[in-house]
């Protein structure tokens, strides 16, 4: 890990969102989401939680995060300037891991924008701070996970579109694994469950923070970055 | 500096680079010749890292391009096709970020883009984003980042590729200079650009090497001998003999001329003999009047041409020798 190609990466990538209107469109679009399903839930149903927001986030993600990582490597290699980034002496993960930084760090943003809505209940009701915690817990491991699926799909192609449809595709079949247990025999739904990122946020947000939930986000991010830098160019690993 | 052996490049079957070798001496300008496709540009990949190679192996001053890729890509500094740039960027901001990825010492940085700067005479387009410059600036800034790390080799695919004639003149007046003490390559299907920058030539050709030697001896091994077109005024029949006479000369055709009481021959001489003096002394003495005469030697274009027709395979460099 070289911390100063990283960080020159990670701040062309911060440049790049905050320049264009992608920044800007996509932490509206995410807060005026989760606003309204917050207000749902408290004026309508006059409860202090925030439960709606963590029941359904985790799948609005899906589509979030394959839109904030959608160009990072594909715009790079469709305007050639890639063949420059990665003909300097860089390691490719180096270049992965400071673009999907860049992502994270702009999702973190949105992240803490949507705070006014537990601090709204803390301060109104009596709302369980622990818990709330341990949500935004899952829901930082969670899309880090799919933004390095939005990475994998973005390496794998020179089309935004293409990279954000498959990024999609990957991200929604680890979410919806959960409901195999549904139609498929227990030992083996059990297996299956056990893959998707689903299963995994909502063990976190029970507010069991059991560090192999952790772990398996920890992998899943380290394995989508492995590929993503793999498939960037046809360079050996790392 | 650069030591190509046996490469080979495929794409899925299609072989873009087969079997190519060849050496770049330090210090030296190597124009890299050939038609569009003939795998110039995926030779260039592979040389600064992009590609790994199907076979064979490049070296950089000892060094082997994939098993110390990160050494070698660190001594090359590469202007890919079109230019690549970060377009919301200014200049500064562009060759900062550049400066940064490669790791030049912060101490270092602000010096190094002042140099390369003023060698590429971007002063006055600091604080412009690079989406608003033209395509000749957009060139510089290219070549100012290729060798920010003062690289001692340089790697410029197409670099004068849609330059007006006023810029193309200075960007090679820039790579010859720079050429004075780094190893250059040079990759072109514009032909007077070799014979005005380059010491040495590689002409490829549907992945094969055609041709390798300097712009002279390129020159000299394929072209035809020498041919001096003459026309004078008011010679006799026996001309002809007369000029057969004159040492040099090999043989002596007469041609048709319109003109009344003009004669034309056309004179093939040995490669290295020049008899125009002595053509002249001729007529004088014979108190013929010259009315033109003109030598012929076999332009590097006609060479290329010869060596790249589209419709014949290639013929690698070891037949065309022999």
């Amino acid at each position: 890990m070289n911390w100063s190609v990283i960080g020159a990466v990670w701040r062309r990538e911060m440049r790049s969102y905050f320049a264009n209107p992608t920044a800007y469109i996509v932490l509206a679009v995410f807060l005026l989401i989760t606003g309204w399903f917050f207000t749902l839930n408290l004026f309508k149903e006059n409860l202090a939680h925030l439960r709606s927001i963590f029941d359904i986030l985790p799948f609005l993600l899906v589509v979030f995060a394959p839109a904030i990582s959608m160009r990072l490597i594909s715009e790079e290699r469709k305007s050639g300037t890639l063949e420059l980034l990665v003909t300097m002496p860089v390691r490719d993960f180096d270049v992965i891991f400071g673009k999907f930084l860049a992502a994270f760090v702009l999702y973190a943003v949105a992240l803490v924008l949507t705070f006014v809505y537990p601090f709204t209940i803390i301060v109104l009701g009596d709302a369980p701070v622990g818990s709330i915690a341990a949500g935004y817990i899952g829901l930082l491991l969670l899309g880090a996970g799919y933004l390095g699926v939005g990475l994998l799909g973005s390496a794998l192609t020179e089309s935004q579109i293409v990279a954000f449809i498959l990024s999609f595709a990957v991200s929604a079949a680890l979410a919806v694994l959960v409901f195999a247990a549904i139609v498929i025999p227990p030992p083996l739904a059990d297996i299956i469950q056990y893959l998707s990122t689903t299963y995994h946020f909502q063990n976190i947000a029970r507010g069991v923070l059991d560090s192999r939930d952790v772990i398996y986000f920890l992998s899943l991010i380290f394995l989508v970055l492995l590929l993503a830098s793999r498939a960037m160019t046809q360079r050996k690993f790392l | 500096m650069i030591h190509i052996e046996h490469l080979k490049k495929y794409y899925g079957n299609f072989p873009a680079v087969d079997d190519i070798s060849f050496d770049v001496a330090r210090g030296e300008i190597l124009g890299f010749l050939g038609p569009n496709g003939a795998g110039k540009t995926t030779t260039m990949k592979v040389i600064t890292g992009f590609y790994p190679p199907n076979e064979g192996r490049i070296t950089i001053d000892g060094r082997d391009v994939t098993e110390e890729s990160l050494k070698t890509r660190a001594m090359i500094g590469y202007l890919p096709e079109n230019t690549p740039l970060y377009h919301d960027l200014t200049v500064y901001e562009y060759l900062k970020h550049i400066a940064d990825v490669r790791q030049i010492p912060n101490g270092e940085q602000k010096h190094r883009i002042r140099t390369m700067v003023e060698v590429t005479g971007l002063q006055h387009r600091l604080g412009q984003p690079i989406s608003k410059l033209s395509k000749g600036f957009r060139q510089r800034v290219g070549l100012a980042q290729a060798m920010l790390h003062d690289p001692k080799v340089l790697v410029l695919d197409e670099p004068t590729i849609g330059l007006d004639p006023n810029q193309i003149v200075e960007i090679r007046d820039l790579i010859r200079k720079l050429g004075e003490e780094k190893t250059v390559i040079l990759s072109t299907h514009i032909l007077p650009e070799v014979q005005a920058t380059c010491d040495r030539v590689v002409i490829i050709h549907q992945g094969k090497l055609v041709a390798d030697g300097t712009p002279e001896q390129l020159q000299h091994r394929f072209q035809g001998r020498p041919v001096i077109t003459l026309q004078v005024h008011g010679a006799p029949d026996d001309a002809g003999e007369k000029l057969l006479a004159i040492a040099g000369v090999e043989t002596v055709d007469r041609e048709q001329n319109s003109e009344a009481n003009v004669k034309q021959f056309q004179i093939a001489t040995g490669t290295t003999s020049d008899p125009r003096s002595d053509i002249f002394r001729l007529c004088v003495q014979q108190g013929w009047t010259l009315l033109g005469m003109t030598r012929r030697v076999e332009s590097l274009e006609s060479i290329f041409r010869q060596l790249t027709r589209r419709d014949e395979p290639a013929v690698p460099v070891e037949e065309v020798a022999a």
